[in-house]
């Protein structure tokens, strides 16, 4: 009988060690409670932040108003959900909440009229500043100015609604998964054009079906895979890291030409990075060491030179033998 | 003497004219210009032709591989290692330079011996090797899911495609030749007719 106690007490101590573990909540050496986070940073601001994540970190929230005296549990707005494990892989996760947001949003319940408070732009932080010169953002915000999305702007249209500040990270640079790059780009545009709902929000149109209306793409799924949706729905800039001028659905790229041969639209755009050091060279383009082939693209310099001089080789010799084939036949005449 | 029979002359025709229409979409497709110019064939239209062209060849190569097993068309095929290199040899200095001298053809066409060595050797390299080969990275290329995603570093498609041109390129350096070296009969001529007959004129 012991033993099958002793047995129930290790299973309950075991059981009770996992519940802990899984609610993620451990005590550090200082005696601060840390939260279990999957990835490795960990903000300077983690516990200042999480009091607004409590709320705002999940889709339903729960608080004793003392003004009314009772408990009020409700469903957070979709808008104002930030995820946690998102908002620590963004960007901006070395950011405190009010770094970027009032500081009256400390007091709480939260005032009504901070709902109007005005919202910072990209340009409000990081215009002018020497550390983010590189990005150009001055000339990402004149490239979104002539951008289809701009004449949107007062019906709410800004930065944010694709590069959401809580979320957003740069992915392009990534080079060790493009496909990844492609499909978290691909997604910021698909996250109102294939959501009729989102895209109800800011536009009047019907909706669109982005299958049908590509429907004239060969290997479409293939295409949607490997290319990202601004590869041929916006102007390249040099300028800039990723462009930014998205175009009018009329002037998108259709020319199978533009990116199916050598000197590429893809080479200014989406393996701008990767390329630029390789192509050099000539060898393989600058595309040989990436994920993708694409049909026109991947000429072999080496292989050109080589196939030209055997056809050249392969030519002459028939050549000499057509001649003494004539010779013979007139010396034999 | 009657060499070539219907169902040989009628896949050897089509062939020729997939091969053409290949080689011609194929370097529309891998030397396209940006400025809209394309190497005969536009891009999309080349896409199109050669699939459609490349499916249809693959059917008519599962005919010629069917034929020459249940026909006595495959015995020409067959290479026999011993003396296959003097026979080679013999064949190359003939076309080198006895013809020029009013040699005999060294190995003369017979019913049992259509080809000569070196007709014999290049036609098994490019029927049972590269066009398999060619046949089967095209597969790899039209259905890329189908594909080794990486290798060593390096996208599948990218192995694939490398292989498909290079075997292309040597089948349309292949056929070159042999459009060439069927000039080398009685006349000039004779050979082509005799593909369109299914008769062979002597050379002597």
């Amino acid at each position: 009988m012991n033993f099958i106690k002793s047995r129930i007490v290790i299973l309950l101590v075991l059981v009770s060690f996992s519940s802990i573990a899984s609610a993620g909540i451990f005590r550090t050496k200082n005696g601060k409670s840390a939260t279990q986070d999957t990835t490795s940073f960990v903000s300077p601001y983690a516990e200042d932040n999480d009091r607004c994540f409590k709320c705002h970190g999940q889709p339903k929230y729960e608080y004793t108003n003392v003004n009314l005296g009772k408990q009020v549990k409700a469903l957070m707005c979709s808008e104002r959900i930030v995820r946690k494990d998102e908002y620590y892989r963004s960007n901006h996760k070395s950011f405190s909440c009010t770094d970027c947001h009032s500081s009256e949003y400390e007091t709480f319940p939260h005032s009504g009229e901070l709902r109007m408070e005005q919202k910072l732009t990209c340009l409000d932080c990081h215009g002018g500043d020497e550390t983010y010169a590189q990005y150009h953002f001055e000339a990402v915000d004149s490239a979104y100015q002539q951008s289809t999305h701009f004449k949107l702007e007062e019906d709410g249209f800004s930065c944010w609604k694709c590069h959401d500040p809580h979320t957003y990270k740069i992915s392009v640079r990534n080079k060790n998964n493009l496909r990844e790059t492609i499909a978290y780009d691909n997604a910021i545009c698909l996250n109102c054009h294939s959501d009729f709902n989102r895209y109800q929000l800011l536009s009047d149109k019907e909706e669109i079906n982005i299958i049908t209306k590509h429907e004239w793409l060969p290997n479409q799924a293939t295409h949607f895979a490997n290319v990202r949706c601004i590869e041929c729905h916006t102007a390249i800039n040099n300028k800039i890291p990723v462009s930014h001028l998205i175009k009018p659905k009329v002037e998108a790229v259709k020319l199978c030409n533009e990116c199916h041969s050598q000197n590429s639209l893809l080479m200014a755009s989406l393996y701008k990075f990767e390329s630029r050091a390789q192509r050099r060279d000539g060898f393989f383009n600058g595309i040989i060491l990436n994920e993708s082939y694409v049909i026109g693209a991947n000429r072999n310099e080496y292989l050109n030179l080589l196939s030209l001089l055997i056809f050249g080789g392969v030519i002459g010799v028939i050549i000499i033998h057509i001649f003494f084939r004539i010779r013979k036949n007139q010396k034999t005449n | 003497m009657y060499l070539y029979p219907k169902w040989l002359r009628a896949w050897h025709v089509l062939n020729a004219v997939l091969f053409i229409i290949l080689i011609v979409t194929g370097l529309s497709m891998q030397y396209t210009d940006k400025q809209n110019y394309a190497i005969v064939v536009k891009f999309a239209a080349a896409v199109k032709w050669h699939n459609a062209a490349a499916v249809l060849l693959t059917i008519n190569y599962i005919i010629y591989v069917v034929g020459n097993t249940f026909t006595r068309n495959g015995r020409y095929y067959k290479i026999e290692r011993k003396g296959l290199v003097s026979e080679l040899v013999t064949q190359m200095k003939y076309y080198a330079w006895g013809m020029f001298r009013g040699e005999k053809h060294p190995f003369p066409v017979t019913e049992e011996r259509k080809f000569n060595p070196l007709q014999k050797f290049s036609y098994v390299l490019a029927m049972y090797v590269a066009l398999p080969l060619v046949i089967i990275s095209g597969l790899g290329l039209l259905f890329p899911e189908i594909t080794v995603d990486r290798f060593f570093g390096v996208s599948g498609l990218i192995y694939t495609d490398i292989l498909h041109i290079t075997m292309g390129f040597f089948l349309s350096v292949f056929m070159v030749i042999h459009i060439y070296t069927c000039t080398l009969g009685a006349k000039p001529t004779s050979l082509f007719w005799g593909m369109i007959s299914g008769y062979h004129r002597d050379e002597h």
